[in-house]
């Protein structure tokens, strides 16, 4: 990160009182302030107003230090455990394997928010391994943009502890973990007025960005707007909006990027374009926690999803969730009712139990969808009946979504 | 605290640009300070001939009514600051970078007080500058460039304005609606001008110790007031309305 040299014009004292200069411009500072008071102590010399104007003199000069100061201490060692973070690298990193192993990219560990008797999460843990996309679920309310939130340090966790691009969340690291990382919420929040260009150029300076202009350039072709940096924000599209702030969470190449229902309120298409931008950034290797509603988003982008509900009611992937919630399951239909379907299916191979919802359609409960299909086709046509399809019972993150949220007390009280 | 003096240039940059483009804004800082500037400049041209007292007290209602721009100016602009991003939804966003709490404040306060500044030095040098050349009566002229008058145009013009900006913003901060805040903001930052309005009516007698002591006075009311803007910048009060410190005392004494 760029730091420009007026940060450290003065060292405060850590013993007796007042500012040392410690740059040439904190000297220079000195010295027009002593050449003040001594003009001003001489002009004014015969009038009470002399002392007057020396105190003033100084007194703007201590305030001169005290804003351009920092303490007279050596830095701080570094946590122990913690590595020390890398510098960021230029937007266009090469293509990265989706997961990786090696530290995460942020550990959650018995995480606790409450606002006075209200409880926006509790007792949360999870992890997000570096290049993982980790779908945040949950409806209305359930805490996931406060999860955000307190990731980002915009909020303090009530107990509990976290890591986030590994550095442990205090408040101390506010800084050094929102230099790492970057939020995109749910509104964009662009600068109306100001075009494209405009707006990333800020953030690139509060980012203390290298070479801006080159960055912000890929930033926009990243996200497919480089013809648009000279437009005002206020004259794009939603979806193009939504998409000039992907590109400034791209600025800083964030060790983790939190998207928070990045899709709300897009088209279809529009999503479709954020889908595929959510994937390039998967390609980049690039930590990505989506929140959303979408449950075909989060099972088309994420690499595994926790669905939250003020408590985490399940993390994994959507197979290993679906195959942990529902038994495997066959789908018969046949031409006409079964005469005596107990007798067909009871004696196929591998089927536990079987029930029918509606005329000539049957669900059958087996051990493994692969080998007993065979068994209840050959069932089947043994007892004469016609068969129009038989095919494997297929949930979708839907199902799961639902099948957590509907048991869950807290759910039924919202 | 530590200023990174890069996100601080970012921010005041972003504030000009945005302010520029803002015809409302830029409406009221030019037409304000003429409306200011008619009566002074009437008087100048018509008074002659008068007695010494009518020519001090032209001399310090001028300076009462000039040094009202520093304080007006920057206040809809400050009042505006924090609540405007939030409602506009730009707050979340920038908060969510390293720019520290301090930075946003001075770099919103640097580009309210340079334009405020800028108008109202404008003025004097219109107003002290005419009088010499046109004033009908020399005393007119003398009258407006006492040492005193000079020292108070140039400390109180910055030292107003910084009052008014930190006032604005405090309300600002507080604020969930532009115009209450803009209304309450422009209301908390005039009693200063109440000492401006004492030399005025001559219960003061004007002089450069006088004005350099109330320059002090208003400078040292600036950082107080700074200060407590700073502690006042919570970023879970702004975002959801709690604040994050009550919460933690709150728990700490459970």
């Amino acid at each position: 990160m760029r730091r420009m040299s007026g940060a450290r014009w003065f060292t405060r004292r850590q013993v007796g009182f007042g500012y040392r200069p410690a740059t040439w411009q904190g000297w220079a500072v000195t010295a027009v302030a002593v050449g003040a008071v001594v003009t001003v102590l001489l002009v004014l010399r015969k009038s009470a107003a002399g002392p007057v104007a020396a105190l003033v003199v100084a007194a703007a000069y201590f305030g001169i230090a005290a804003l351009l100061s920092r303490p007279g201490r050596r830095p701080s060692p570094p946590t122990p455990g913690v590595e020390p973070a890398p510098r960021v690298a230029p937007v266009a990193t090469p293509p990265a394997a989706a997961p990786t192993a090696g530290p995460m990219a942020l550990v959650v560990d018995h995480l606790t928010k409450r606002f006075g008797e209200r409880t926006a999460f509790e007792d949360v843990s999870f992890s997000v391994a570096p290049g993982e996309v980790f779908g945040f679920l949950g409806p209305n309310g359930a805490g996931k943009t406060t999860m955000v939130r307190a990731l980002g340090t915009l909020i303090a966790p009530t107990s509990g502890s976290a890591v986030v691009a590994g550095i442990p969340l205090s408040a101390d690291n506010g800084t050094e973990i929102r230099q790492r990382i970057s939020i995109m919420p749910e509104n964009p929040g662009l600068y109306l007025r100001l075009t494209v260009v405009e707006n990333l150029q800020l953030f690139a300076g509060l980012y203390g960005l290298r070479k801006p202009a080159a960055r912000i350039d890929q930033a926009l072709e990243a996200v497919n707007l480089g013809a648009r940096g000279r437009d005002y924000c206020g004259s794009l599209s939603k979806g193009l909006r939504q998409r000039v702030g992907l590109a400034r969470a791209l600025l800083n190449d964030p060790a983790v990027m939190f998207l928070d229902e990045p899709t709300s309120g897009l088209d279809p298409v529009a999503a479709r374009e954020v889908h595929d931008l959510i994937n390039g950034l998967r390609q980049r290797g690039v930590t990505v926690f989506l929140t959303t509603h979408r449950l075909d988003e989060a099972e088309r982008l994420c690499d595994r999803v926790a669905i939250l509900n003020t408590r985490l009611r399940s993390v994994g992937r959507t197979d290993e969730l679906r195959a942990t919630l529902f038994s495997r399951s066959l789908v018969v239909e046949t031409a006409a009712p079964l005469d005596a379907p107990d007798g067909v299916f009871a004696t196929s191979t591998g089927v536990e139990s079987w029930r029918s919802d509606q005329p000539a359609h049957y669900l059958l409960t087996v051990t493994d969808p692969r080998a007993a299909a065979p068994a209840v086709t050959r069932a089947l046509v043994a007892a004469g009946a016609d068969v129009v399809s038989i095919a494997e019972s297929r949930h979708s993150l839907e199902d799961v979504y639902l099948e957590l949220i509907d048991e869950d007390p807290e759910a039924a009280r919202r | 605290m530590r200023l990174d003096l890069g996100r601080l240039r970012a921010v005041v940059r972003k504030e000009f640009r945005v302010l520029v483009r803002n015809r409302f804004i830029i409406g009221t800082m030019a037409v304000l300070p003429v409306v200011f500037l008619l009566t002074p400049m009437i008087e100048i041209f018509r008074l002659s001939g008068v007695p010494a007292l009518v020519v001090q007290r032209f001399a310090g209602s001028t300076f009462l009514l000039l040094l009202v721009v520093p304080v007006v100016v920057p206040a809809a602009i400050a009042a505006y600051s924090v609540v405007g991003e939030r409602e506009q939804g730009t707050l979340e966003p920038l908060l969510t970078t390293p720019l520290r709490r301090e930075e946003l404040l001075l770099g919103k306060a640097i580009a309210a007080i340079v334009p405020s500044v800028g108008i109202a030095y404008l003025l004097f040098a219109i107003v002290d500058g005419c009088a010499q050349i046109f004033a009908a009566d020399p005393a007119v002229a003398s009258a407006l460039v006492q040492s005193s008058q000079l020292v108070g145009e140039l400390l109180f013009a910055p030292l107003l304005a910084g009052w008014s900006i930190w006032v604005g913003i405090a309300v600002s901060t507080r604020a969930s609606d532009v115009r209450v805040a803009q209304q309450l903001g422009t209301l908390a930052s005039l009693p200063p001008l109440g000492v401006v309005a004492l030399i005025d009516l001559q219960v003061l007698t004007p002089s450069v110790t006088l004005a350099l002591a109330f320059a002090l006075a208003l400078l040292v009311a600036d950082v107080v007031m700074f200060r407590i803007v700073s502690s006042m910048f919570d970023r879970e009060r702004l975002l959801t309305g709690r604040s994050a410190a009550r919460a933690a005392s709150r728990r700490a004494s459970s």
